[in-house]
């Protein structure tokens, strides 16, 4: 996607999140017009901060900006003449001129990133019965997967986890009913109708059709996640002996 | 040589206030739990307070001082002893080279922090020497202390050396020397048996039944033994919404309560997830989250509404207390 698009920052409610953060939402459905606004917001946020600021988070709908209250205070006019203001209040002003302005800014375009994955065998042990499940084969499983455009709305649940839109509904599949123990960092799976891959190895109930070698989460790289909000993700198909070669590549 | 483990204790990992800047990319903050304590005890050893310590919990480790050093231990007391001679809690204590730091009985509190002038001589990873333990990266080798570790200590700052060469020159037989000064901790940490907690309401609160809102904010709640510094996951009377919510996940603080479909409050707190879907019934104020963090698992805790207004101000004070606080430290250490 290359094309650039004007957004009105209109229809959100901005509310307190405790003493210390502050949330801007958007409604409460999944869409891609409110994702773009909640982007664009946080791009400019984190390119334009204000005194006090430490951090935002962007989710499917909203987004949550973390102050520190003394800093805000202190930078305050209030303050300054000697009178104590709310820090919420300062800083709701604050993103309120800032969502006023934000009207006419242009977006920035998107970034694709191809994810390899090694489908199916010891790789994703659920593969068949995501196929059978679905009355699919597991090359149409694999096809459908690696033929779709996924969008990252949020990261979250473990560092570099993509919270993905776009799977197709026709291979979506339940949770395990019982959660595995451990699963292998860089696999691939399925849940409900999501799909995501495992940055670090933890427990968990999805359905595992594929791993990828590609590390999601490095620490010692800024920023330490392969993904970020916004990103495109395109999953394609490599063979076992790649997937091996790769992973001695990246040691 | 500086402080080698002989015995570990439950949990002891290496915080300091955070790792902030990271959230959006699915990268928990970790920290101290009591961050109240943790500051105090880096003031008293004329570090900034920022600087990373050692978190104890509950049953704390064994620790050889292998040099000369000043520390500082605050938060739950945790009996601590050097040389079996009990330590007094939140003031400098000089450490004679040799000496056996022990814990022992909790009297009070769970959480003790044990800070070292200079700081633990650890990496800094993502701008933060705090321990996590599931992504295996911060800290010491990214998890808890264990027997046989050695823990390195940075260079002191100037007023730490001052402070040490004053304790020197007194007439001393132990193992341990203190200031006849200490921080008036009650102000900061006011350790109840069970506490009553200020909380604001959360994004779902009106969303709760009229009953449920009404008992969260009476009846006490029990701190389960599956709580961790993940959260503290709490039983009391069932708390239930109106009807079925069906969220989609969001961002989510330290001290954000959330109510699973079974109705038992969790407590989020340092090393919790960054988003999630619960609904959020309440947020704890942010000043008594260093109390919410000292209670023991088997203990119980009552929740009071507070507004944002008196939230904020609360914070306000307190945050202005502790620069005075830290001004009164630095000039009592150089003194």
């Amino acid at each position: 996607m290359t094309k650039t698009n004007h957004i009105n920052q209109e229809n959100f409610i901005i509310e307190p999140a405790g003493d210390a953060a502050i949330v801007v939402r958007y409604g409460n459905e999944i869409e891609y017009s409110v994702h773009r606004k909640v982007q664009m917001l946080s791009n400019y946020l984190t390119q334009n901060s204000f005194k006090g600021f430490i951090e935002c988070i962007p989710s499917y709908t909203s987004l949550t900006v973390f102050y520190d209250p003394l800093l805000v205070e202190e930078k305050s006019h209030a303050y300054k003449v000697g009178k104590m203001v709310s820090p919420y209040k300062n800083v709701r002003s604050i993103i309120e001129d800032m969502l006023t302005n934000l009207k006419d800014e242009e977006i920035e375009t998107h970034r694709t990133v191809e994810i390899p994955v090694c489908y199916g065998g010891e790789c994703g042990p659920d593969l068949e019965f995501v196929a059978k499940q679905n009355n699919l084969t597991t090359d149409e499983v694999i096809s459908l997967h690696s033929g779709g455009e996924y969008l990252v709305y949020m990261l979250g649940f473990a560092p570099g986890f993509p919270f993905l839109g776009g799977m197709s509904e026709k291979i979506a599949t339940p949770r395990r009913s019982t959660p595995r123990t451990s699963i292998p960092a860089g696999s691939v799976g399925i849940a409900g109708k999501q799909t995501g891959v495992y940055p670090i190895s933890t427990p968990g109930g999805w359905q595992l059709i594929g791993q990828t070698p590609l590390s999601l989460f490095l620490s010692e790289k800024e920023p330490p996640s392969l993904l970020q909000a916004g990103d495109i993700v395109k999953f394609y198909p490599i063979s076992y002996n790649d997937f091996l070669e790769w992973k001695e590549g990246n040691k | 040589m500086s402080i080698t483990t002989l015995r570990s204790g439950l949990l002891t990992t290496i915080q300091d206030l955070g790792r902030y800047g990271y959230q959006k990319y699915g990268v928990i903050v970790s920290g101290a739990m009591d961050s109240y304590s943790l500051r105090i005890a880096n003031l008293l050893v004329g570090n900034s307070k920022e600087e990373a310590a050692l978190e104890i919990t509950l049953m704390g480790p064994t620790l050889l001082v292998e040099k000369d050093m000043l520390i500082a231990i605050t938060g739950g007391d945790l009996s601590p002893t050097i040389e079996g001679v009990s330590v007094p809690l939140w003031r400098p204590v000089f450490v004679k080279k040799g000496s056996k730091l022990q814990f022992g009985a909790q009297k009070s509190g769970c959480r003790t922090y044990l800070a070292v002038a200079g700081g633990f001589a650890v990496q800094r990873m993502m701008k933060s020497k705090s321990t996590y333990l599931r992504a295996e990266i911060g800290g010491y080798q990214g998890r808890a202390i264990q027997e046989g570790d050695v823990l390195e200590t940075n260079p002191i700052s100037e007023g730490a050396f001052s402070q040490i060469e004053k304790l020197k020159n007194k007439q001393y037989k132990g193992a341990f020397l203190t200031t006849n000064w200490s921080v008036r901790w009650n102000e900061f940490l006011p350790l109840t048996k069970n506490p009553n907690i200020r909380v604001l309401p959360g994004a779902q609160f009106e969303q709760f039944t009229a009953n449920s809102k009404q008992q969260f904010f009476t009846q006490s709640f029990r701190v389960s033994p599956q709580s961790d510094r993940m959260g503290y996951r709490l039983s009391g009377p069932s708390i239930e919404l109106e009807e079925k919510l069906e969220m989609l996940s969001e961002a989510v603080a330290h001290g954000t309560i959330q109510i699973p479909p079974d109705g038992n409050p969790i407590i989020l707190l340092a090393d919790r997830q960054t988003t999630g879907g619960y609904p959020k019934i309440g947020q704890v104020a942010t000043v008594d989250l260093p109390v919410v963090a000292q209670v023991m698992p088997g203990q119980s805790l009552s929740f009071t509404e507070i507004t944002l207004e008196k939230a904020e101000r609360l914070y306000l004070e307190r945050e202005k207390s502790l620069k005075q606080l830290a001004v009164s430290i630095n000039y009592k250490l150089k003194q």
